[in-house]
């Protein structure tokens, strides 16, 4: 029987195709990967052990600081200008083109809709410097509940979509906001509620 | 990279020296790695920057009342959340007749998950109030919802403080 002589293969071999699937996965990454926009206030979130994640789009998100201001954002980018044009109708104000573009890229904001105007006229810079109020909650001149109604009727003419409510608040956030602002969504029958927490482990617990 | 050192010091003589035939084929993989490593930083990224929610679903307000169904007494657990990480607790419910034993504890492991825990053993049908005074802060209200979920309390309520809350604690001295 003759000896079975081991094929000898270069050793190395071609990695093009591992390249070329390397770098078309960097591109696409690259590329959908959006990086979480600068918040107006810092809101240092509490941890929990629940590891629901939240979605990516048509989130109405409530901000809540330390000092009780609330701030509203809107995570929806084709309802968004339909939220304007909505609220500049209930209140009677006006947004130029250049203010309903920067609306647009607007993360969350806390200035009454009677300032608005002014605070979408600065540019990105400026913004950042400006100490704002936050959104008036009381009963007399309620702004975050048309806000939030109006968010969600944008959203559900625009593309037919349920909103999520994710409230953010801060560590020392006082709970007499939250739950006004919780007690006032609650008044327009919304119940349900998705509080941002940071993730912690999940202790084991013996029964 | 030793190759190409070697050929640089030999250029500089001036000699007629044919070009080495260079192979065609180029190392690849730094190139690789550094792809890889981007790789890994952005689906990384991509799915860490998600963040993580905690449901929370108030009861629908009752049109009418008289549907609603009474809770007992001894089903009630009330937890009651107060100033620097304190909590009150208590068993049953508060009546002007009826002073059930106010209970301090806090929010960390040995405190009221224990309580919890115990409680339910003995009654698995506890329903838990959580009334959050104003003086609490936020991280105590996701704490004690957090401790509703680790310790699978599937029956609970976030209602407003009352007065003879705020009177009992007031006259236990805790």
């Amino acid at each position: 029987m003759p000896k079975v002589k081991p094929h000898r293969t270069n050793p190395s071999l071609d990695m093009t195709p591992m390249v070329d699937l390397a770098f078309l996965l960097v591109t696409f990454f690259m590329l959908t990967t959006k990086f979480a926009a600068e918040e107006v206030v810092v809101v240092d979130t509490p941890s929990s052990t629940s590891d629901i994640k939240l979605p990516e789009s048509n989130i109405i998100r409530l901000l809540i600081d330390k000092d009780k201001r609330v701030f509203f954002g809107f995570e929806s980018d084709k309802a968004k200008p339909l939220l304007l044009e909505k609220m500049a109708a209930k209140y009677g104000v006006t947004f130029d083109a250049k203010q309903q573009k920067n609306f647009a890229n607007l993360n969350s904001f806390g200035v009454p809709v009677q300032q608005l105007g002014a605070l979408l006229s600065l540019n990105t810079e400026q913004r950042k410097k400006v100490n704002q109020p936050g959104i008036p909650i009381d009963s007399l001149n309620n702004q975050i509940i048309d806000w939030v109604m109006e968010a969600r009727k944008a959203n559900q003419e625009a593309i037919a979509k349920p909103t999520f409510i994710a409230i953010k608040g801060d560590n020392n956030a006082d709970v007499a906001t939250v739950k006004k602002v919780i007690q006032i969504l609650q008044d327009k029958n919304i119940n349900r509620f998705n509080l941002i927490t940071d993730l912690e482990n999940k202790p084991v617990v013996s029964r | 990279m030793a190759e190409i050192q070697q050929n640089s010091g030999g250029g500089g003589k001036g000699g007629k020296k044919r070009a080495k035939k260079m192979s065609t084929r180029i190392d690849m993989t730094p190139m690789v790695d550094l792809a890889f490593l981007l790789l890994t930083f952005f689906i990384l990224t991509a799915s860490f920057n998600k963040p993580n929610v905690m449901q929370l679903t108030m009861p629908v307000k009752e049109k009418n009342p008289e549907e609603q169904s009474e809770l007992k007494a001894s089903d009630a657990f009330t937890i009651v959340m107060s100033e620097n990480d304190k909590l009150y607790y208590y068993e049953g419910l508060l009546a002007a007749d009826v002073k059930p034993e106010l209970k301090v504890s806090d929010y960390s492991a040995d405190g009221i998950r224990k309580v919890l825990l115990e409680r339910q053993r003995r009654n698995p049908k506890t329903v838990v109030l959580i009334k959050p005074s104003d003086k609490s802060n936020y991280k105590n209200m996701v704490d004690i919802l957090d401790e509703m979920n680790i310790t699978n309390q599937s029956k609970y309520a976030m209602v407003d403080v009352s007065k003879d809350d705020e009177d009992l604690i007031k006259s236990s001295g805790l």
